[in-house]
C-alpha cells in the first residue's frame, strides 16, 4: 500500500513537472516570436562570399554543373525549387528529364510535371529491351551571349556584372519575347505576375554565400555550383580536368555556363 | 485566365514543359498582318505618286486614308498581348538597343508622321475650301486640318505637289523598313527554326505589298458599289497586274525558302518536316499553298494575260483579292503559330486552338480588323475617298 502511494505522488511530481515544462515553453517560444530576431548566422557554403560587400561579386565566375551519370531523377531540385520561388503549377524554371534508349536505338523522353514528383514508375510502353537509362536535370544556362538579354525591348532581362542573368519584374513588359529566343526553353510568363520569369541559379542566396536550392538538397551530388577562379572548387577542377563534359545546344553561340558530366548527345 | 487561353490544347511526343504554352497567339497573328496591309496600302499610292502609273490614279488618295486608318489600330493588338500593357511606353522612352522589338516605336511613329503628313498635303486643297465653305464647329475642325493656312496660291500648290512626291518617295523605303522590320522580329530569333531565315524579312515585305494590294482592291469594289457609283476597270486591270506581279515574286519566295530547308536538310529540317507534314499540314498545304495560293495565282494570271470581258474581270479581281487577303492572313498564321508549335526539345509538338472569348480570342482579333474600316469610314466624312467626288484636285 506504501509502495502504491509512493508511485503515484512520483507520477503527480511527474504531472506537475510536464505542465510546468510545456507552460515554459510556450511562454518562451512566444517570447522569440514577439522579441526582434538578431541576423541569424548562415553558414558559409559559397567560399570568401562573406567579405562580399560591393554592390557585383567581385573576382568571382559562377560555375553550374550538373552530373548526367549521378541523377537518379527523385525530383528533391525541382520541389526545392517550387518551394524557394512558389513557381505557379505548369511551369518550371528547373525541371528533370527521364531518357530511355532501347536496343533498336530508339530514344523515350519524358518529363511528367517537370519530374516533380520524382520517377518513381517505369515506363510501360517500351517494347525493346533497354540498352540505357539516365536522368537529365535541366535549368537556366546562364549565357555568356544571352539571347533573352539582346531581344529583351526594354532591358528587364540583364546580365549582371558577376555573370547572372536575372529578370527585373518590375519593368518587364510582358512581351515573351525572351521566352521565344531562349533556345533552352528555361523562361515562362508568370500567370499571377504576367511578367517573364526563369531559374536564377538562386542569386539571392549565392549573395549570402550559400549554395542555390536545388543544389543543397540533391541527395547525389549531380548538381555542382561553385567559382571557376577558385582552382580548389570542384567546378574548378571538372572542368580543367579530362573529364567528358559539353553545354547543351553549343551550336547556339550562346556559350552557356551550365556544363553536363557525361552530357550524352540525345540530351538536347 | 491567361494560363488556360495561351496554353496549347494538347502535345505530340515529347515537348519540354514551358513549350505548353504557346504565348505568341492571335493578337501576334494580326500585328503582321495589319503592319503589312499599311506597307501595301502605301505602296499602291506611290505607284501613282512616284512612278506616275496614271491609270491607278483613282486610288491613289483611297489607297492612303487606307493606310492610315489600318496605321492607327496597329499598335492594338500588341498592347493586347502585352502582360504589363501599362509599362509599354518603356520600349519608347528606355528602349535596349540590341533589342529588334525595341525599334517599333520609333518605325512606327516616324511612319505615320510620314503618312499623316502626305494625307495632309494631298488634302490641304480640299480642306482650306471647305474651310471657306462652313461655319461653326466644322469651321473650327477645318481650321484645324488646314493647319489654319489659306494660301492656295500657285506657287504653294507647286510647292505642295513637290512635297507629296518627296514624301510618297520617302514613304516607300520607309514602309519597306516597316514591314521588312516586322519579318526581322521573327527571322532573327535563332531558337526558332522556321522563323531563323534571313529570307523572313523579304517574304513578310512581299506578302505584305500583296495583301495592300489585295486590300485596296476589295475595299475599291465594295465602297463604290455601297456608294453606287462606277468601277474605273482600267485601274482594276492595272492593280490586278501589279497583284499579280507582286505575289509571283511573293508566292516564288515562300516555296523557295521551304525548298531551300528541304534541300539542304539540315538537323532542322527533321523538325520542320515534322511540323509542316504534321500539325501544320492542312493549315499550310492545303489551305495557305493549295487552295489560296495557286488558284488566285491562275485566276490572276488568267485576267493579267488574257482580254477578259469587263463582267468577268468585275467577279474574278473581288474573288481573287479576297483569296490573297486569306492567303496572307494563313501565312502569317502558319510563321507565328507554327513556330511555336514546335518544341525547342526538337522531339514534339503541340496543339493550339483559339477560343472565341478571351483576352486574345478570336471575337477580340474580329474586332480588331473592323476597327480600321469604322475608322475609315469616319475619316471619309472628312477626307473624300475618290477623285470623282466633289473635291478640287492636287
Amino acid at each position: 500500500m506504501e509502495e502504491i502511494t509512493k508511485i503515484k505522488k512520483e507520477i503527480d511530481l511527474d504531472r506537475r513537472g510536464f505542465i510546468k515544462k510545456v507552460l515554459s515553453g510556450a511562454i518562451g517560444g512566444s517570447l522569440l516570436l514577439v522579441m526582434p530576431a538578431t541576423a541569424r548566422e548562415i553558414a558559409e557554403q559559397i567560399p570568401g562570399m562573406k567579405e562580399q560587400t560591393d554592390l557585383f561579386i567581385a573576382d568571382k565566375k559562377f560555375a553550374f554543373v550538373v552530373d548526367i551519370t549521378g541523377c537518379i531523377g527523385c525530383g528533391s531540385c525541382c520541389i526545392a525549387d517550387k518551394n524557394e520561388y512558389q513557381v505557379p503549377d505548369g511551369h518550371y524554371r528547373t525541371w528533370v528529364e527521364r531518357y530511355i534508349i532501347d536496343d533498336h536505338d530508339e530514344v523515350y523522353v519524358d518529363s511528367p510535371n517537370g519530374g516533380l514528383d520524382g520517377y518513381t514508375e517505369p515506363r510501360d510502353d517500351i517494347k525493346n529491351p533497354i540498352r540505357d537509362t539516365f536522368f537529365a536535370p535541366k535549368l537556366c544556362n546562364m549565357c555568356e551571349n544571352p539571347s533573352c538579354v539582346q531581344v529583351c525591348p526594354v532591358g528587364a532581362t540583364f546580365r549582371t556584372e558577376d555573370g547572372f542573368i536575372l529578370v527585373d519584374d518590375k519593368r518587364c513588359v510582358g512581351c515573351s519575347y525572351c521566352v521565344q529566343a531562349c533556345p533552352y526553353s528555361v523562361r515562362f510568363i508568370n500567370p499571377v505576375k504576367h511578367t517573364a520569369e526563369k531559374c536564377t541559379w538562386c542569386y539571392h542566396r549565392v549573395r549570402q554565400g550559400m549554395l542555390p536550392a536545388c543544389v543543397n538538397v540533391c541527395p547525389v551530388h549531380a548538381r555542382k555550383f561553385g567559382d571557376l577562379n577558385d582552382k580548389s572548387s570542384e567546378v574548378y577542377k571538372l572542368l580543367h580536368e579530362p573529364h567528358v563534359i559539353s553545354v547543351l545546344k553549343p551550336d547556339m553561340g550562346n556559350k552557356p555556363s551550365l556544363h553536363y558530366l557525361g552530357l550524352r548527345r540525345e540530351v538536347i | 485566365m491567361h494560363e488556360i487561353l495561351a496554353t496549347a490544347s494538347g502535345a505530340l511526343g515529347y515537348v519540354f514543359p514551358n513549350d505548353l504554352h504557346v504565348h505568341w497567339s492571335l493578337m501576334i497573328v494580326l500585328y503582321p498582318y495589319i503592319t503589312g496591309i499599311v506597307a501595301g496600302a502605301f505602296i499602291v499610292s506611290s505607284l501613282y505618286h512616284v512612278f506616275h502609273i496614271k491609270a491607278l490614279k483613282p486610288l491613289a488618295k483611297f489607297s492612303l486614308l487606307f493606310a492610315f486608318a489600318f496605321l492607327a489600330c496597329a499598335t492594338l493588338p500588341l498592347m493586347m498581348h502585352l502582360g504589363q500593357p501599362g509599362r509599354a511606353m518603356s520600349m519608347f522612352l528606355t528602349p535596349n538597343p540590341s533589342s529588334a522589338m525595341a525599334g517599333f516605336g520609333y518605325i512606327y511613329t516616324a511612319y505615320a508622321f510620314v503618312l499623316a503628313l502626305e494625307i495632309f498635303f494631298i488634302y490641304r486643297v480640299h480642306l482650306v475650301k471647305r474651310r471657306q465653305e462652313t461655319t461653326g464647329w466644322q469651321h473650327a475642325m477645318y481650321t484645324v486640318f488646314s493647319m489654319a493656312s489659306d494660301n492656295l496660291s500657285e506657287r504653294s500648290l507647286k510647292l505642295d505637289r513637290k512635297i507629296i512626291s518627296f514624301l510618297a518617295a520617302i514613304g516607300i523605303p520607309m514602309a519597306c523598313v516597316l514591314h521588312g522590320y516586322v519579318g526581322f522580329i521573327f527571322g532573327g530569333v535563332k531558337a526558332n527554326p522556321l522563323w531563323a531565315t534571313p529570307l523572313m524579312p523579304v517574304i513578310f515585305l512581299l506578302s505584305a505589298c500583296v495583301s495592300g494590294i489585295a486590300g485596296i482592291i476589295v475595299a475599291y469594289f465594295l465602297l463604290r458599289k455601297i456608294a453606287g457609283k462606277s468601277i474605273d476597270m482600267d485601274c482594276v486591270r492595272t492593280s490586278i497586274k501589279f497583284l499579280w506581279g507582286f505575289f509571283i515574286v511573293d508566292f516564288t519566295f515562300e516555296m523557295l525558302e521551304i525548298f531551300s530547308h528541304g534541300y539542304m536538310a539540315t538537323a532542322h529540317w527533321h523538325t520542320l518536316h515534322e511540323l509542316l507534314w504534321g500539325p501544320l499540314f492542312n493549315s499550310y498545304w492545303v489551305w495557305q499553298v493549295m487552295i489560296l495560293s495557286v488558284i488566285p495565282f491562275l485566276l490572276l494570271g488568267y485576267v493579267s494575260i488574257r482580254k477578259v470581258s469587263d463582267s468577268l474581270l468585275r467577279i474574278i479581281a473581288p474573288v481573287a483579292s479576297v483569296m490573297i487577303l486569306l492567303q496572307v492572313l494563313l501565312m502569317r498564321w502558319n510563321v507565328v503559330i507554327g513556330g511555336q508549335l514546335m518544341s525547342k526539345s526538337q522531339r514534339g509538338s503541340v496543339d493550339f486552338q483559339p477560343h472565341w472569348f478571351e483576352k486574345e480570342g478570336i471575337f477580340l482579333s474580329m474586332v480588331i480588323m473592323v476597327l480600321p474600316i469604322i475608322i475609315l469610314y469616319v475619316m471619309g466624312k472628312v477626307f473624300p475617298f475618290w477623285h470623282d467626288d466633289n473635291q478640287s484636285e492636287v
